[in-house]
């Protein structure tokens, strides 16, 4: 079975009309954090015994580790004693009453990406009444996976509905102990999502967190896990174009993946998260663990990611390539304008032999932004005939930017062959006066440059999401140079 | 544009002055260039040939000091280059610079879309454009693999120069003006430069090819031919002087305006 882009944009369009569902009983814990917290939120989701104590043992943990300061970032410190870590979706109250009560720029920005107008309202926060139709889009939808035997739901109902693959593979790839923020996410995460495919099964079109049903407002502490068993496929789409406001300022996920045998997966992001006014006030945090796990042979995982959002990024989606013969890779578009802040990047860690890793990384620092790749490449004894191709561009915006690079390899085989290529490029005052003298205007003339610097990153999305990705990137960067 | 005639005003050009980074280049340049004509605008290496290129296509970092250009009765230096694009105004790039990942055909596409859009014309679509562009392409000589390459990207010098050709022809400008297009080519590509700038001659267009040598002149044979240097044009004269450079080289012509 296949679906054309078009399906899917219908799918999405539709979703939409129907809004989304809210079953959680609307209430809200006083902020900070201590074990009773912890317990409050496992039992306001009724999770098994084993659940709860791997919260704790992660709050313990949590508890004496310190955060980590060695990114390319500043910010305040953050309080994590003044978040309050339940909280039922927000309640119609609080949200802009309408349309006309939202910020114009806002609505300008959705203007220009195409938002649909139904789709505007809820992305602003606007309370609009979520009519839950039973025959909607995404029950078919939700029925046309399960015919396939995939399963793909919200970590809740996962945990209630098969806890053994949750007990059998939660942690397994990033464990509660790996960093201070996934130590955090592991005591207090609230929802998510979670996949599983089953042997041999190509999973018959794109996982979207659009058809996420019952999983609104889980943002702040997100928790995902993707099962590919043996021999199966699955492309998995987080995120959406059009930028999203949220009050919760610090974001901590954990994403986790694992292919086993001769498994294929492909994780697309396009992560808007608000990043601040051009002044740099306001902006989400966001410290995020990513890795997948290659644990099957000549197994397949592939990150691609489109960064725009976001105050501070703190991002390294990764691949332990474990099984012989599998296979990691890293695309990565990250912009920075303003004053945002972006540390990112991937690591490769060869286990197996015969792995592979590809890593292509394009940063586009512009006005005041910062933005750092940060990449490891580490080829252990066993992984004897590894291969690595990191190739990290840079393009600057303006004088007042940054771009930084630490490539970071560490060769333990000596039949490991690493090889790197990085440039830094400004964009050429020659190549957009070549193209303004072809007629085009300033604002094509940038995007046509910036977007043939992304290429191979975005030829790697799926279709739709492509297109989206170079109309966002045309919206982030507007007015950033001349 | 169809409401040009042969013997048209297309650009006038007095007293110009330009400055490149302080440095004095052009020192009251005077030029008229009529529809239907071939221009060659020849002279010795850094007589400001380029700078004149440059400074008409509107190149933000090249200061003009006085002077005036006129281009189709409209102030030309008072007009963005992508405006003065869109009106026909078309430079050939001595060094076309590649853009990475941009691939040509997409390019071209918004080039000839921009330039429809501002004469009222319907956009054309990518089968439209397609139709348009291969038949360009056999008469450059230019294999399909073209098509999806990225501007310029990897191109010979040669490869290069034939695209800014396949440019102008899809673009169909009023006023061309060639920037040493010439260098760099063997004779079988000069022949198809040639070919493809011949194509392009008519009485509601202009053409100004900037020069270094006289063998372009036997391909593209010019109406007017004048010598450039020290930032004026000492000399204007028929394809006679041409041939005559050849022969005797730049500096009788700058003994002779030194004698002035």
């Amino acid at each position: 079975m296949s679906t054309t882009p078009q399906d899917l944009e219908d799918l999405v369009g539709q979703k939409y009309r129907h809004g989304f569902v809210t079953d959680i009983a609307a209430d809200t814990v006083p902020p900070g954090l201590d074990e009773d917290v912890i317990r409050l939120i496992s039992r306001k989701k009724g999770e098994p015994g084993f659940l709860l104590d791997w919260r704790l043992k992660s709050y313990r943990h949590w508890q004496t580790m310190r955060e980590p300061h060695w990114g390319q970032l500043r910010y305040k410190p953050i309080d994590y004693q003044a978040i309050s870590y339940y909280s039922a979706p927000k309640s119609n109250k609080d949200g802009p009453k309408s349309l006309a009560d939202v910020d114009p720029k806002l609505l300008a920005t959705y203007d220009k990406l195409g938002v649909p107008l139904h789709e505007r309202a809820r992305l602003a926060g606007v309370a609009v009444d979520a009519v839950f139709d039973s025959v909607s889009v995404a029950t078919t939808f939700k029925e046309r996976l399960s015919e396939a035997g995939v399963i793909f739901c919200p970590f809740s109902d996962a945990v209630r509905e098969h806890p053994a693959l949750i007990e059998q593979y939660l942690g397994t790839v990033v464990p509660p102990a790996d960093n201070f923020y996934a130590a955090l996410n592991s005591a207090v995460f609230t929802d998510g999502s979670f996949v599983y495919i089953p042997k041999g099964v190509r999973c018959p079109m794109e996982l979207s967190t659009y058809f996420r049903i019952n999983a609104a407002n889980t943002g702040q502490f997100e928790r995902t896990l993707i099962i590919a068993d043996e021999g199966s496929h699955v492309s998995y789409l987080e995120g959406c174009t059009a930028p999203m406001r949220d009050e919760n300022q610090l974001h901590a996920a954990v994403v986790e993946l694992v292919a086993l045998d001769n498994a294929n997966i492909k994780y697309s992001t396009v992560q808007n998260w608000y990043p601040g006014d051009e002044n740099g006030v306001g902006g989400i945090y966001n410290f995020v663990t990513k890795r997948g796990d290659c644990r099957g042979r000549n197994s397949r995982i592939s990150w691609t990611q489109v960064e725009t959002g976001s105050a501070i990024t703190w991002k390294y989606p990764s691949c332990v390539l474990t099984g012989d013969g599998s296979v990691g890779e890293f695309y990565s578009v990250a912009v920075a304008n303003h004053y945002q802040q972006a540390d990112t990047g991937t690591k490769m860690i060869h286990v197996g032999r015969n792995t592979r890793s590809t890593i292509v990384s394009k940063g586009i620092s512009a006005g005041h932004a910062q933005n750092t790749y940060r990449g490891l490449v580490k080829v252990l004894p066993s992984a004897e005939g590894a291969r690595n191709y990191t190739q990290c561009d840079s393009l600057l915006m303006g004088d007042k930017c940054g771009a930084h690079t630490f490539p970071y390899v560490e060769v333990r085989n000596p039949t490991g062959m690493v090889e790197h290529e990085a440039t830094t490029s400004r964009i050429g005052e020659d190549q957009l006066f070549y193209l303004l003298q072809r007629g085009l205007s300033h604002e094509d003339a940038v995007n046509m440059i910036v977007n043939g610097f992304c290429k191979s990153v975005f030829k790697e999305l799926p279709m739709e999401f492509a297109v989206e990705a170079q109309n966002l990137l045309a919206v982030s960067l507007e007015g950033s140079v001349g | 544009m169809s409401n040009i005639q042969k013997g048209n005003s297309i650009l006038e050009i007095s007293g110009l002055k330009v400055n490149v980074q302080g440095k004095a280049i052009l020192k009251g340049l005077d030029l008229t260039v009529r529809a239907g004509e071939v221009h060659a605008i020849m002279g010795p290496n850094g007589a400001g040939k380029s700078t004149l290129s440059q400074v008409l296509a509107g190149r933000p970092d090249y200061a003009v000091i006085a002077g005036h250009a006129t281009y189709l009765g409209e102030d030309l230096l008072a007009l963005a280059p992508e405006e003065r694009a869109r009106r026909g105004l078309f430079l050939g790039f001595q060094y076309p610079v590649e853009i990475p990942g941009v691939n040509n055909v997409y390019l071209l596409k918004a080039a000839l879309n921009a330039r429809r859009r501002h004469l009222g014309l319907q956009e054309v679509d990518a089968f439209e454009f397609l139709a348009i562009v291969k038949e360009k392409m056999v008469l450059m000589q230019m294999d399909e693999s073209f098509l999806k390459r990225g501007v310029n990207e990897g191109f010979s010098g040669g490869e290069k120069k034939r695209n800014e050709i396949l440019q102008m022809t899809v673009l169909e400008p009023t006023l061309a003006i060639l920037d040493e297009t010439d260098s760099g080519l063997d004779i079988d590509a000069l022949k198809v430069v040639a070919n493809g700038v011949n194509s392009l001659r008519a009485d509601n267009r202009a053409i100004v090819l900037v020069t270094h040598y006289q063998r372009l002149l036997d391909h593209i044979v010019p109406d007017h031919v004048h010598v450039l240097a020290g930032g004026r044009i000492l000399k204007s004269g028929d394809r006679g002087l041409a041939l005559e450079l050849e022969r005797r080289g730049y500096d009788w012509v700058l003994e002779e305006a030194n004698a002035e």
